[in-house]
């Protein structure tokens, strides 16, 4: 490594620690953020030598890296941004933090794949899922495939793991040239994780026709463009992989969905040569993710946290949540996107006969939205008010994603 | 109304439903119903043909390829023109109001609009994205309009309408009016689902499609506080 690039992982490693001792932060960002000012080649120096996996979608990445990282694990040290911090400040002080290792799974942020892999060369590109996140910030879907797909056109040596599922994907993880998507490509692995949010994939990003599905399968109406044979597949609690075995998939991690992100993070260690076997036992060692899942004891009530970003990610937060009493808290700051549109494109139907409270900067917005959803609700001021309204026991909590680092900080910064 | 159920129609789900757009037929659904009204909401998909006995149509907002995609498809099938001659009610937001006019601009190219209202939309400066707060039409008779815009156009009214309110906040048409009516054909550049936060625009709407003079109240107070809130938070956000 450049002097300057000593001098600069340096430097961010001793600001990240100070970030944490001063309790200002987890130091995920700010170390990254001043390496990147001294030496802005940093991440790329720090990726040398490092067989590397990135990982990036709208939903799922957090998760999904946390368990590709554990199976990769299998093979020695893997240095990843565990804590959810997924932009190039956050990717620099995770390699700074880690030291030299041989492996490297990322978390990237979907608007910064292109620039991650040029600055990184990974060995591998998982790429999870494309829909509607923050459209009054975030690019549109569309153009995000377009993006996608133009940055891996460049790189058709980088191996892909890609979901069959979601058309976006399908679409992007293609090249051009590949012009029947019934032959894969031989770079490209599909992965089917089941897909519950279709509607951002109603016209085809290729030729604009319509998009027909019906059950799993989905092909467009006017060009060549289909749902690819996946090789790695769920079933039944179990994760199927391309030679047909079938293994047990025990998670601590709950819902369906995260039997799909563990069948995705075997099928990007597979890449690395490492057999399902030997990962899975690991994935059932993950017990929560930067908070996500994490269970604290409050007054007598079992309180789990669970994020739900946009409409898709509320759907999984349904599929993941026990039938308890569960509190839902709204924000729209900066990093939830302003607009709080997307409450109508959930359909929170699940919850009724739940006790349901609401909390958060815009509890009203959702107010008005379930009164519509015919799911009748409490109004609480605090997170606190919410634990005692219900009785002991389990207190489920999805929230976005201000308001779930609220919760998280009144519990200490649960990890 | 036109059968014995009052019938609202959703134009194009699948093209023109970028942000919460089906609120808007949730909340119409749900205050007729309240009113005594049988209700049947038709979402009509982009593939199939238009029915022309509605009495509410309501079309969203969408990205730049489906909305030209669905003018195409709305002029190629002509049912919303006899529907409109027929004197159906239709409420257009963001890119669904902006297919009402005579033309718009997607993808930087200029398309054909359903020349149901006299304007037409071309590109701003900026792409106007944030709260958007207007007095509307006094002959409308409604409160202030509140919504939530993003969009990159601007629209430019001929004579043949009126706007749908003078902007207090936001950008609307121009940074001066927002949205526009005529007859029973009404748009605005507040997104979404528009109506969750105007509940009097929702029950203007069903007057329209219902003929009743009066419609009985609803117990409103969750929307009255969301309203109250973003008045005060657009106050602050200006001082």
């Amino acid at each position: 490594m450049p002097l300057r690039a000593k001098v600069a992982s340096s430097v961010s490693r001793t600001a990240a620690a100070l970030s944490r001792a001063a309790g200002r932060g987890d130091g995920s960002v700010i170390g990254g953020w001043i390496g990147l000012k001294i030496d802005p080649e940093l991440l790329a120096h720090l990726s040398a030598g490092r067989a590397i996996a990135l990982i990036s979608g709208t939903n799922g990445k957090t998760t999904t890296t946390r368990l590709a990282a554990a199976a990769v694990g299998v093979l020695g040290r893997v240095a990843t941004n565990s804590f959810g911090a997924n932009m190039p400040t956050g990717h620099t002080s995770a390699l700074a933090k880690a030291g030299s290792t041989p492996y490297a799974v990322l978390e990237v942020d979907e608007h910064y794949l292109a620039q991650v892999i040029e600055a990184t060369e990974p060995h591998v590109v998982a790429l999870l899922n494309l829909s509607r996140d923050q459209l009054d910030r975030a690019k549109e879907v569309a153009m995000m495939a377009q993006l996608w797909r133009a940055a891996l056109a460049r790189h058709p040596d980088i191996r892909i793991v890609a979901n069959a599922d979601d058309p976006m994907v399908v679409w992007a993880a293609t090249p051009p040239a590949t012009q029947d998507q019934r032959i894969t490509p031989p770079h490209v692995t599909w992965f089917s994780a089941g897909q519950r949010w279709h509607d951002d994939s109603w016209v085809c990003p290729e030729c604009g026709s319509t998009i027909q599905r019906s059950g799993e399968q989905w092909w467009c109406t006017g060009c060549p463009l289909r749902r690819p044979d996946p090789q790695w597949t769920v079933d039944d609690e179990g994760v199927v992989d391309p030679t047909g075995a079938w293994y047990k998939v025990k998670l601590q991690l709950p819902g369906k969905v995260n039997v799909g992100n563990a069948a995705t993070a075997l099928a990007v260690a597979a890449e690395f040569g490492v057999r399902p076997f030997d990962a899975v036992p690991r994935l059932g060692d993950v017990t929560s993710v930067a908070g996500r899942y994490a269970q604290v004891v409050r007054e007598g009530r079992t309180v789990r946290l669970l994020l739900a970003k946009n409409p898709a990610s509320w759907l999984e937060a349904f599929d993941m949540a026990d039938e308890a009493p569960t509190l839902l808290s709204i924000n729209a700051r900066d990093p939830d996107g302003l607009d709080t549109s997307w409450l109508f494109d959930v359909d929170f139907a699940p919850l009724r006969g739940r006790l349901v409270l609401i909390t958060g900067d815009r509890a009203y917005d959702l107010a008005v939205r379930l009164e519509v959803n015919d799911v009748p609700f409490q109004y609480v001021r605090t997170f606190d008010e919410a634990v005692r309204a219900v009785p002991p026991g389990r207190l489920e909590v999805i929230a976005n994603y201000t308001a779930f680092q609220d919760i998280r900080a009144e519990l200490d910064r649960v990890n | 109304m036109s059968t014995e159920n009052l019938r609202i129609v959703w134009i194009y789900p699948d093209l023109l439903s970028t942000y919460g757009d089906r609120g808007n037929a949730l909340i119409l659904a749900r205050r007729a119903q309240r009113r005594g009204f049988p209700v049947e909401v038709l979402e009509v998909r982009s593939d199939q043909r238009l029915p022309t006995t509605a009495d509410i149509y309501l079309i969203g907002g969408g990205e730049d390829g489906p909305q030209a995609l669905g003018a195409q498809r709305l002029l190629a099938d002509g049912g919303l023109h006899r529907a409109v001659a027929q004197g159906s009610v239709v409420f257009g937001v963001c890119a669904g109001y902006q297919l009402l006019g005579t033309s718009f601009f997607a993808k930087g190219t200029q398309y054909q609009g359903l020349e149901l209202l006299d304007f037409s939309s071309d590109r701003g400066p900026s792409r106007a994205v944030g709260e958007l707060a207007g007095d509307i039409d006094a002959r409308l008779g409604l409160p202030p309009l509140t919504g939530f815009e993003n969009h990159g156009g601007r629209t430019h009214l001929g004579p043949g309408v009126s706007p749908l309110a003078r902007v207090t906040a936001g950008v609307g048409n121009d940074g001066a009016t927002e949205g526009a009516w005529r007859g029973k054909l009404l748009g605005t550049y507040s997104h979404g689902p528009a109506l969750a936060r105007n509940p009097a625009l929702a029950d203007l709407l069903l007057r329209w499609a219902t003929g009743a003079q009066h419609l009985p109240p609803l117990d409103d107070t969750w929307a009255d506080r969301l309203r109250a809130e973003r008045r005060t938070a657009v106050a602050t956000s200006r001082a």
